[in-house]
C-alpha cells in the first residue's frame, strides 16, 4: 500500500475554487486521485469540478468522509487552514503553500502536538503514490510505479530523482516532498521511518539541502535501526555560501553542522550511499539494488 | 530582511525596550544638530558616532579612506564633527563586509551610556531566534557581552544559556527571572532586566523577527538596562502583514544585481564563479551549482526562475547573468513538469534572438514534458546553443565549455 496515500484515500482540497487550487485539483483528478470535494469559505453549496464545495473542513469531512487534505490557501491564511483540518480529524494534511510566516508555523507545530494529524510541508510539491494517488503539484508521468521511496526537501529535484530512477529501470512506490521551510510537519527521519516499515518499498532516495539538522537526525536513525534498507543520499548546496538564503526559506548555512559537507559526512558514516553529483542518483540506486 | 541599528532601536522603543538613544544623520550638519540635542538631553559632553551599515564588527573595522574606526566616542563637538567627517560617506571595511567594504550613508549620533555611578557597569549578550530542531523560539544569552558570540560558544560553551519559549504560553515570568538571576543581577537592575527581556520577546514576535540580537546588552552604573546595539532580521514571509516594516528596506545595502533580479521576480544570489545558471526550483538550482563545480567550473550565481520559465523570465535571467563579465558559459537547467519543455525552448530561442549579442556558450538542458520536441527546436534553431536531455549530458557539456 506504499505510504501516506493510496487509491482509497479520500482527498479534499482547501482553496478549491482559487486558480491554483482549481488547476492542480483537476490535474490530480486526471491522474486518478479520489478527490471527493473542496473547501472555500463563503462558497459552500456550490459545485466545482463536479465536486461539492463546503464552507468548512468539518462539513466536508462529515459529508464526504475525506481523510486527506491538500492546501492551496494563500500564505497569510494557510496556517489557519492547517489547524482547521487538524481540528476536523483529517489524518494527513499536505500544505503546498509557499511563504507562510515562520511564527505562524511555530504556532501550527505546537497546535498539532498530541493530535492524530500528520502534516507534510508547507512549501512542498506534495505526496504521490505512483499509479494510485497524486496529492500534490508534481508531474505525475515522471513517477513510474516501482519499489523505491523518495523523501526530498525540493520539488524539481524530486522529479529529477524519480526520472533517473525510472531510466535506471526501477520505479517509485511513494515520493514525499517534505518542503524547504525552517519549520515543517513531517521530517526526513519520519518519512524514512515510514518507508523502512513499508512492505512495498525496497530502497530509499533521501534528498536534503543545506540548513537545519534533519538529514543528520535521519542518518543516525537509519544506522541505529540497523540499515534495514539501502539508502541513496544527496545534499544540495555544496557550493552555497554561508549565511545566504538559497531560494528556500530554510536553505541557509547557519554554522559548521548544517553545511552540505557536514551532512554528507554524517550520512556516509551512517552507511548511506552518498552521491556527490545530482546526476548520479539513479545510476547509484541501480548499482545498490543489483 | 536586515534593518539598520537606528531603525531597529526605533522599533524596540515602541515595545518599551530601553535603548541607547540617538539620532540618525545623513549630513555633517545633521550630526552637529544631533550632538547638541544629545548634550542637552542627557547632560553629558560625551557622545558616540556609529556607522550604520548592514554588517557587524564596526568598532574594530576601519574606514578605507580615512582610517577612522566605524564606532567612535567623542568628548566635545569638534571631536564629534571630526569623527563624523571620517566616517560618513566613507567605505567601512569590517571582518563581515569583505575587502570591498560598505559605503556609510548614515551615522547614528548616540548618547554615551558608560557614565560613572554607584554600581558596576556590565555588558551581557542576549539574542532571540528560532530553534529549528524544536520548532520553538529560543532565548540565547551569556554574561560575556560585547564579544563575538561564536567565539564564546566555541571557547567557553558553559557560559552560554538557553531558554526555550513554549508557543502556547509565551515567555513566562519565571523564565525572565531565571535569565536575570543567571546574569547575577539584584535589586533595581534585576527588575529592569526582567522587564527588558519580556518586552524584547514581545518585540521579537510582534515584529515577526527571524533574529533579534542585543550585543552588548548593557547594565549602566545607575542600574538601567539598555540595548546599546541591536541587530534585527525580519522574516521576509511576514512582511506582507507589516507594510510599515517593509518600507524600511535599504536597497543600497544590497547587491544591485540582486535588487534588479527581484524586480523581475527572480530569486537570484550573486556568487564569484565563471558559469552562470538558470534553473527552475531552489533545490535543483543548488544541485546544478554543485554539478558545475564537479564539472570543473565555479557557479557564478544561484538563480531560481520558479514555475514559469517563459521568454520574458529567460530573457531577464540572461540579462542579469551577463552583467557579470566573469561568466564564461551559461547552463539552463529546466525540469518541465507542468510547464512544457517545448514552450521553455521557444522562450530560450526568443530571448536569445531578442538579446542579439550573446557571446558566451549557452547550454540548455530540458527534461520532462515534451523534452524531445524541445531538444529538436533548439538543435534546429541555428543558434549557438547546445542542448541536452540528461543531467549527465549537461555536465559533460559544461566540462567542455570550461576546459
Amino acid at each position: 500500500m506504499s505510504i501516506l496515500v493510496n487509491k482509497d484515500s479520500k482527498i479534499l482540497v482547501q482553496g478549491f475554487t482559487g486558480s491554483e487550487g482549481s488547476f492542480h485539483a483537476s490535474q490530480m483528478i486526471e491522474y486518478g486521485t479520489n478527490v471527493v470535494g473542496g473547501v472555500t469559505p463563503g462558497k459552500g453549496g456550490a459545485k466545482h469540478l463536479d465536486r461539492p464545495v463546503f464552507n468548512t473542513v468539518a462539513e466536508c469531512v462529515k459529508n464526504t468522509g475525506a481523510d486527506v487534505s491538500i492546501i492551496f490557501v494563500p500564505p497569510a491564511f494557510a496556517g489557519d487552514a492547517i489547524m482547521e483540518s487538524a481540528e476536523s480529524g483529517i489524518r494527513l494534511v499536505v500544505c503546498i503553500t509557499e511563504g507562510i510566516p515562520t511564527q505562524d508555523m511555530v504556532k501550527v507545530k505546537n497546535y498539532l502536538l498530541g493530535k492524530n494529524t500528520r502534516l507534510v510541508g508547507p512549501n512542498c510539491p506534495g505526496v504521490i503514490t505512483a499509479g494510485e494517488a497524486k496529492v500534490g503539484i508534481m508531474p505525475g508521468f515522471v513517477f513510474k510505479a516501482g519499489r523505491i521511496g523518495i523523501v526530498s526537501k525540493s520539488g524539481t529535484l524530486t522529479y529529477e530523482a524519480a526520472d533517473q530512477v525510472a531510466k535506471a529501470g526501477l520505479g517509485i512506490s511513494t515520493a514525499v516532498g517534505i518542503g524547504g521551510d525552517p519549520i515543517i510537519g513531517t521530517t526526513t527521519r519520519e518519512a524514512v521511518e515510514l518507508f523502512m516499515q513499508d512492505e512495498n518499498t525496497d530502497a530509499i532516495v533521501m534528498i536534503g539541502e543545506i540548513g537545519g539538522g534533519m538529514e543528520a537526525e535521519a542518518a543516525n536513525w537509519i544506522k541505529n535501526n540497523g540499515n534495514k534498507k539501502p539508502v541513496v543520499g544527496f545534499i544540495a548546496g555544496q557550493t552555497a555560501p554561508p549565511g545566504r538564503r538559497m531560494g528556500h526559506a530554510g536553505a541557509i548555512i547557519g554554522g559548521a553542522d548544517d553545511t552540505a559537507a557536514a551532512k554528507m559526512k554524517i550520512m556516509t558514516e551512517c552507511g548511506i550511499h552518498v552521491v556527490q553529483s545530482p546526476a548520479d542518483i539513479g545510476k547509484t540506486m541501480a548499482t545498490v539494488m543489483k | 530582511m536586515n534593518l539598520h541599528e537606528y531603525q531597529a532601536k526605533e522599533l524596540l522603543k515602541k515595545y518599551n525596550v530601553p535603548v541607547q538613544e540617538g539620532y540618525a544623520c545623513g549630513t555633517i550638519h545633521e550630526a552637529e544638530e544631533a550632538y547638541r540635542q544629545i548634550k542637552t538631553q542627557f547632560g553629558s559632553p560625551f557622545a558616540v558616532v556609529k556607522a550604520q551599515i548592514h554588517a557587524g564588527g564596526r568598532g574594530k573595522g576601519k574606514v578605507k579612506e580615512t582610517g577612522v574606526n566605524g564606532v567612535k566616542v567623542g568628548k566635545n563637538l569638534d571631536e564629534i564633527i571630526d569623527f563624523s567627517k571620517g566616517i560618513l560617506g566613507g567605505t567601512l571595511v569590517t571582518l563581515q563586509t569583505g575587502a570591498a567594504g560598505k559605503v556609510v550613508n548614515k551615522i547614528l549620533i548616540a548618547q554615551d551610556m558608560y557614565y560613572d555611578g554607584p554600581s558596576e557597569r556590565k555588558e551581557y549578550y542576549l539574542s532571540i531566534l528560532l530553534d529549528r530542531g524544536t520548532g520553538q523560539n529560543v532565548i540565547m544569552y551569556s554574561t560575556e557581552g560585547g564579544m563575538n558570540i561564536e567565539d564564546v560558544a566555541h571557547d567557553t560553551p558553559e557560559k552560554i544559556f538557553k531558554e526555550w519559549v513554549h508557543p502556547g504560553g509565551g515567555l513566562l515570568p519565571f523564565q525572565a527571572r531565571k535569565i536575570a538571576f543567571n546574569f547575577g543581577l539584584k535589586g533595581e537592575a534585576f527588575k529592569n532586566m526582567t522587564k527588558f527581556v519580556t518586552n524584547l520577546y514581545n518585540a521579537y514576535t510582534g515584529l515577526d523577527c527571524s533574529m533579534l540580537e542585543i550585543n552588548p546588552l548593557f547594565k549602566a552604573s545607575d542600574d538601567k538596562i539598555v540595548a546599546v546595539d541591536c541587530k534585527m532580521n525580519l522574516d521576509d514571509n511576514a512582511l506582507m502583514r507589516h507594510p510599515d516594516l517593509a518600507a524600511l528596506r535599504d536597497v543600497t545595502e544590497e547587491d544591485p544585481t540582486e535588487v534588479e533580479a527581484g524586480q523581475y521576480n527572480l530569486n537570484f544570489v550573486k556568487l564569484d564563479g565563471n558559469v552562470g545558471c538558470m534553473v527552475n526550483g531552489a533545490g535543483l538550482a543548488m544541485a546544478t551549482m554543485d554539478m558545475i563545480k564537479l564539472s570543473g567550473g565555479e557557479p557564478a550565481n544561484f538563480l531560481d526562475v520558479g514555475g514559469t520559465a517563459n521568454a520574458q523570465t529567460v530573457e531577464a535571467g540572461f540579462k542579469i547573468i551577463l552583467k557579470d563579465p566573469a561568466v564564461k558559459a551559461i547552463l539552463i537547467n529546466i525540469f518541465g513538469g507542468i510547464v512544457r519543455c517545448d514552450r521553455v525552448a521557444q522562450g530560450v530561442i526568443d530571448a536569445y534572438n531578442n538579446m542579439g549579442n550573446i557571446t558566451v556558450p549557452i547550454i540548455v538542458r530540458l527534461q520532462g514534458t515534451n523534452a524531445e520536441e524541445a531538444k529538436k527546436l533548439i538543435d534546429e534553431s541555428g543558434l549557438k546553443v547546445q542542448s541536452a536531455i540528461l543531467l549527465s549530458e549537461a555536465a559533460d557539456l559544461v566540462k567542455k565549455a570550461v576546459a
